[in-house]
């Protein structure tokens, strides 16, 4: 069964917070929501596992007991061990014992806390703690599981190693919904949700967002700012025309995935004004 | 430095119960407390039994205030006058004489009456003089303070626990995002504030057995009443403390916010209820606050099961009282906790989701 949002409205107050923003959540699939801060990623969900209420459009989840979620913050208890964390969260899913020492093992050794599965939650590395709210979200194999930001703050090899886990579940069948600050990490999506100031600015999978980027992609070495449309990356400049026509100086490039974001961001910034 | 004074200027407006701490509540102390702590007697409930009750309750004058006069009584009906906390003082008229009883659970009236009964039996025109009345304290001969106090403090000590120690769990679970989580998995609303308060429950439960158990060994406390009742006014009283632990967290942020409020409740408990100021020396106006305050009544409980055996049926108003300010207060805290866990109209709308799921 598909899970997932579609053209939901969520207002806190008067402000709108989520307008119309539909996200697929199909078994065996990973759809990463990818926005910046205050974009509308952690509403959205919170939207879908069922912690707001929304104003309009449709939600499609499971039962609780079908849901693993970890929250922005730690998702875990840190005054709790490694396995007492794994107890309680084996407990409130109603997992047999025996079928809980199985997936225990299996899950401490893929997150790699065996041997540390007598620490305390606050004695682990930042990296480590999101490693084990993931696992704990996992470990009643859920049908939807909902992460949000888990690899915000988590060097680059924990980063790796907790797609191999959130890539895992995704293999065994549930439909996986990521939120991230990290464009990088959206290549790793089946399908990818660009969210801006509460819109989908673009939605599809990597290969038809970088597809569909309007215009023409440039890139200057060095310099100042060719045009107001253009920006940093390494030593270069990146360069939008989204008529097509590039400036003197300027040689055409092919957009990557991170150059596909920007765009989509630019162009909705300004939708309307004079190219 | 003034932009240091400016910062925290700025931080202390948006931190309103702070900034209501700092202002409203040491003015609001002061008067409420201005007009509560008093250790002065002016009216002793007085019960007056025996053939000459009649004589003898027309010569009492103030502070004795006489409640009740039984001609047909004894020393048994003045007893159980003060044992069910209905008098404190008991003039027990015989043929042969007139005796006192005093309750002596009630240390201030006691000693007030004490002299006032030496003042009249130096006076040569009362009725009581001509008696020379001899005089027995009930309860607490000694008129031991700690005799007195540690009743009362069993009950603030769950005061104590259950509203500080409950709120603080509560709203860390909130701090820590885990009650967001929490709000996800298969729990139902209740599941989650039982399985939370029911540790504390047991704990405060230890705590008032070793109170009580210290209090009889060390200060040598009696225990004289039916363990049963206690037992039920101790589980009422620690229903109202910790649904109001679990109220406060629902209004708090932080654990500071928790802290604050729980301050706010627990003070005026130790000064208002009768742990140490007599009740009945309160200003009207004041006296009020009392009769809300849930220690008011366990205190009442608590020394009349340990100290003077007073029977439940002389305690159903107590007992009724926590009851229902246990319903009230814990039922509003899971409507306020349910809110955090699972809104009404959320949970309808994913009810309606599933006896109808659409898929795309």
């Amino acid at each position: 069964m598909t899970f997932g949002l579609d053209q939901v409205q969520v207002r806190f107050g008067g402000r709108t917070v989520l307008n119309a923003v539909s996200l697929p959540a199909r078994p065996s699939e990973i759809t990463v929501v990818v926005g910046g801060d205050g974009a509308g990623k952690t509403t959205c969900l919170r939207t879908l596992v069922g912690l707001v209420d929304p104003d309009d459009g449709e939600v499609r989840r499971p039962a609780k007991e079908r849901i693993g979620y970890v929250p922005a913050t730690s998702g875990l208890y840190e005054d709790l061990a490694v396995e007492e964390n794994l107890a309680f969260s084996a407990h409130a899913y109603g997992i047999p014992r025996a079928e809980y020492q199985q997936r225990t093992e299996e899950l401490l050794a893929r997150i790699g806390l065996t041997a540390t599965r007598q620490r305390l939650g606050s004695e682990l590395s930042g990296g480590m703690k999101r490693k084990l709210a993931v696992g704990l979200a996992l470990l009643h194999v859920p049908e939807l599981v909902v992460l949000d930001e888990p690899t915000t703050g988590v060097d680059p090899v924990s980063r790796v190693e907790l797609w191999r886990l959130i890539s895992s579940a995704a293999i065994e069948g549930a439909a996986v919904v990521v939120a991230t600050t990290y464009v990088n990490e959206a290549s790793r999506a089946t399908s990818v949700v660009l969210l801006e100031s509460g819109r989908a600015i673009a939605a599809g999978s990597p290969e038809e967002i970088l597809a569909s980027v309007p215009g023409t992609l440039g890139r200057k070495r060095g310099g100042s700012q060719p045009t107001e449309r253009s920006w940093r990356r390494g030593s270069e400049w990146r360069v939008w025309a989204p008529s097509g026509g590039l400036p003197p100086g300027v040689e055409s490039s092919a957009p990557d995935f991170e150059d596909a974001v920007v765009v989509a961001s630019l162009a909705d910034e300004f939708a309307g004004s004079p190219r | 430095m003034w932009a240091m004074v400016t910062k925290e200027f700025r931080q202390l407006k948006r931190d309103r119960r702070t900034l209501a701490m700092m202002i409203v509540l040491p003015v609001l102390l002061l008067v409420v407390f201005g007009y509560a702590a008093r250790f002065n007697v002016d009216n002793i409930s007085t019960v007056v039994v025996g053939p000459g009750a009649s004589q003898v309750a027309s010569s009492l004058k103030a502070p004795f205030d006489v409640v009740g006069v039984d001609a047909g009584g004894d020393k048994s009906t003045a007893k159980s006058w003060l044992q069910d906390g209905r008098a404190i003082v008991g003039f027990v008229t015989t043929a042969s004489g007139l005796s006192v009883v005093l309750d002596g659970t009630q240390l201030f009236s006691v000693q007030k009456a004490e002299d006032a009964l030496a003042q009249l039996s130096s006076s040569p025109s009362s009725a009581v003089s001509s008696l020379r009345p001899s005089v027995q304290i009930l309860y607490n001969p000694n008129l031991s303070t700690s005799w007195v106090m540690v009743p009362g403090l069993a009950g603030l000590i769950l005061v104590f626990i259950g509203t500080l120690i409950t709120s603080l769990g509560v709203v860390r679970e909130r701090q820590s995002g885990t009650l967001e989580q929490l709000a996800v998995m298969p729990f139902r609303p209740f599941d989650v504030i039982a399985g939370k308060i029911a540790p504390y429950l047991m704990v405060a439960g230890l705590d008032l057995l070793a109170i009580v158990l210290i209090g009889m060994v060390v200060f040598h406390v009696p225990f004289v009443g039916n363990v049963g009742t206690f037992a039920l006014g101790s589980v009422l009283f620690l229903l109202v403390t910790l649904g109001l632990g679990v109220l406060i967290s629902t209004v708090s942020q932080n654990q500071g916010q928790a802290i604050q409020l729980s301050f706010m409740i627990t003070l005026p408990q130790i000064l208002l209820s009768g742990l140490i100021f007599p009740i009945s020396s309160m200003a009207a106006g004041v006296r009020w606050i009392s009769y809300v305050l849930p220690l008011t009544y366990f205190i009442d409980i608590s020394r009349g099961e340990m100290l003077k055996a007073t029977p439940i049926s002389a305690l159903w108003m107590p007992l009724l009282i926590l009851a229902l300010l246990g319903v009230g207060v814990f039922g509003l805290a899971v409507l306020r906790f349910r809110r955090d866990l699972a809104p009404r109209s959320r949970e309808t709308k994913v009810e309606a989701l599933f006896a109808e799921p659409v898929a795309t």
